[in-house]
């Protein structure tokens, strides 16, 4: 029998850096104006900070680079914890329409608070509102005596997205063109990093979020049994999934509000590292951050390549990918749940 | 060891005289007029039971009689409405949850685990309480739950993903857990009930076993003819009251076993003395 030891915690993370900086030099090589690992070599090791190359690596590229990281981080993330807290591996946040609602709370501000005196930093407090509200509307009704059962926890969040999507389109349509196109690009959402501000946000939602879950990640492991035979073994499981909601509530309304909808982060990368490393959240939750960061710098190179100059909205390939594993997940989920 | 008379004492009262004379060495758990009540439905009424130390105690009665509700008051994951639990004589309240499941552990029905554990992880994890806050298993820890998975004869299962268990062999690696947290109280709901006839020996002898000395188990189990040979007393649960408890030659009777399952019973006595509990055939010949 082998314990999970830090040493194999240490090796497996400094792994992840390594795949981490891999994806990094991807990203800062990817665009239209091709640049060498050497050029990138060169501004980062080399310290030259004059010339096109250098321009273009620390103005455009790295803040794009840096801002991807910290949201695939915080979708990541996100995804173990609602999969631990809701003790469902198919729970990540697009698909329970936690993202929908962070969006939705983002798009009424955007539409509306302007005519009631709030500026644009409102939106990003009204998308965590949203995420919040969402995920505390999704206990409330998929729970049915303490137990959150997967076919209503997936239905409460399909007619969610559902209902948030129409409640979108009709914000955005009733703001006529100008403030639609507004809203309709937020939505969509883009990495280009225009709003550093924000990120700063995403980053510190991201840091206080893994503050939280790594000290817990043992705890999340017990709740794996259930939260009674959890609170039997000496976990305060109330007190744990309070902070743990609010922590990835607000990780994911930041990263929305920066990002907009990104899906299938939160299942693919949790998926894929619990497949290679096994699911003790104590290497899981760490490994998610870096995995869902390395992916989504990755994801994002491809959508500002694929169709040569022009550049499609990442969720579109985060979601063509996650799409159809999604499916396959749930497939296997039956098949076993089902099994004699 | 007492036998606890039908009739509660009123709740919140001491244990009685008569307990405190007889006893030798105090409680490990005591249910002091314990009553829980969840909405309209009132599940049990001024239930007063101790579990000695170094008893095994069985606890039996029919389906929704309240049996796994006593067991989730005294891992206190249920408040109850009414009485007072008390562990090694002092409140259950006052101990933290961490400080509890040093002192108790629990053996559920089944779960459910929905991500892919190796047994020998789940085992691990019975050493949770005992573990600091960044927690990661000293070798000791390591040692003490492959003892306990050889105990219950699952050390060829340490490195399975649960997904690839039987329900039997669930159950056996959640007994492993439950040895490897090394509790002065033992709680099983059922351990035997997806075992072999083999497997529920063994598991009722590990568990004979355990409760020595300071140690003692509290089982629920329907299998009346084996806990008849391996328990120290038995209780009787029926409608959410005691109906009885004491040894099982003295509970185990055609009368108490009419009372607490609606049935006709033969009890035969066994060749090795313990009572054999044989429901007769309710339909008319």
């Amino acid at each position: 029998m082998i314990a999970l030891t830090p040493k194999r915690v240490a090796s497996v993370l400094a792994a992840l850096l390594l795949t981490l900086a891999g994806a990094a030099l991807v990203g800062l090589t990817t665009g239209p104006s091709p640049l060498q690992s050497a050029d990138v070599a060169a501004v980062f090791l080399g310290g030259e900070r004059d010339g096109a190359a250098a321009d273009i690596v620390l103005r455009v590229r790295l803040p794009r680079v840096v801002l991807a990281m910290l949201v695939g981080a915080s979708l990541a993330v996100s995804g173990v914890l609602f999969q631990a807290l809701l003790r469902n591996p198919l729970a990540d946040p697009f698909v329970l329409g936690v993202s929908g609602g962070a969006a939705l709370g983002g798009i009424l501000m955007l539409s509306l608070g302007g005519a009631l005196g709030f500026g644009y930093a409102a939106v990003p407090p009204a998308a965590f509102a949203g995420a919040v509200v969402t995920t505390l509307l999704l206990y409330a009704i998929a729970g049915v005596h303490g137990r959150v059962s997967a076919t209503n926890l997936l239905l409460t969040g399909v007619v969610f997205n559902a209902f948030a999507s129409a409640a979108i389109v009709f914000l955005a349509s009733a703001a006529g063109l100008t403030k639609g196109a507004e809203i309709f690009m937020w939505l969509i959402g883009n990495l280009s990093a225009n709003r550093m501000d924000v990120a700063v946000w995403v980053a510190f939602f991201l840091a206080c979020g893994l503050a939280c879950a790594i000290p817990m990640a043992r705890g999340l492991n017990l709740l794996t049994l259930g939260e009674e035979s959890a609170e039997q073994l000496g976990v305060d499981v109330e007190r744990q999934k309070r902070i743990l909601l609010v922590a990835t509530s607000l990780m994911v309304g930041a990263a929305v509000s920066v990002a907009g909808l990104i899906g299938f982060v939160g299942l693919i990368i949790p998926h894929l590292l619990r497949l290679l490393l096994g699911p003790d959240h104590r290497l899981l939750v760490p490994a998610a951050a870096l995995g869902g960061a390395a992916f989504l710098v990755v994801c994002d190179a491809v959508a500002r390549t694929l169709l040569g100059g022009l550049e499609l909205p990442v969720g579109a390939i985060t979601a063509i990918a996650g799409g159809p594993l999604f499916l396959w997940l749930l497939r296997r989920h039956h098949q076993r749940a089902f099994a004699p | 060891m007492t036998g606890k008379a039908p009739q509660a004492p009123p709740s919140g009262a001491r244990s009685g005289p008569q307990a405190s004379g007889a006893r030798k060495n105090g409680a490990a758990l005591s249910f002091q007029g314990v009553g829980v009540r969840i909405g309209e439905r009132e599940i049990l009424r001024r239930v007063t039971l101790d579990l000695d130390r170094g008893e095994l105690l069985a606890l039996a009665g029919r389906n929704g009689a309240g049996k796994t509700t006593l067991l989730r008051v005294a891992s206190r994951v249920l408040r109850p409405s009414a009485g007072a639990t008390l562990v090694a004589g002092r409140p259950i309240e006052s101990l933290s949850r961490r400080a509890l499941a040093r002192e108790i552990a629990v053996v559920p029905q089944d779960v459910h685990i929905p991500f892919p554990f190796r047994a020998g992880e789940i085992v691990l994890m019975g050493r949770s309480p005992h573990l600091g806050a960044l927690g990661f298993e000293s070798k000791a820890d390591v040692a003490l739950a492959r003892d306990a998975m050889a105990r219950v004869g699952i050390e060829a299962l340490a490195e399975r993903s649960v997904f690839e268990l039987s329900g039997g062999e669930r159950q056996l690696v959640l007994v492993a857990r439950a040895l490897a947290q090394a509790p002065r109280i033992l709680l099983l709901d059922e351990p035997t009930a997806h075992l072999d006839l083999r497997h529920r020996l063994a598991v009722l002898d590990l568990v004979r076993d355990f409760a020595r000395g300071e140690r003692s188990a509290l089982v629920v189990s329907h299998d009346l003819s084996l806990i008849a040979r391996r328990s120290d007393r038995v209780a009787l649960l029926g409608g959410g009251e005691l109906i009885a408890a004491g040894a099982p030659r003295e509970v185990l009777t055609p009368a108490r076993l009419r009372e607490a399952f609606d049935i006709d019973a033969d009890v035969l006595i066994g060749p090795d003395g313990a009572p054999l509990v044989i429901p007769r055939d309710p339909r008319p010949r």
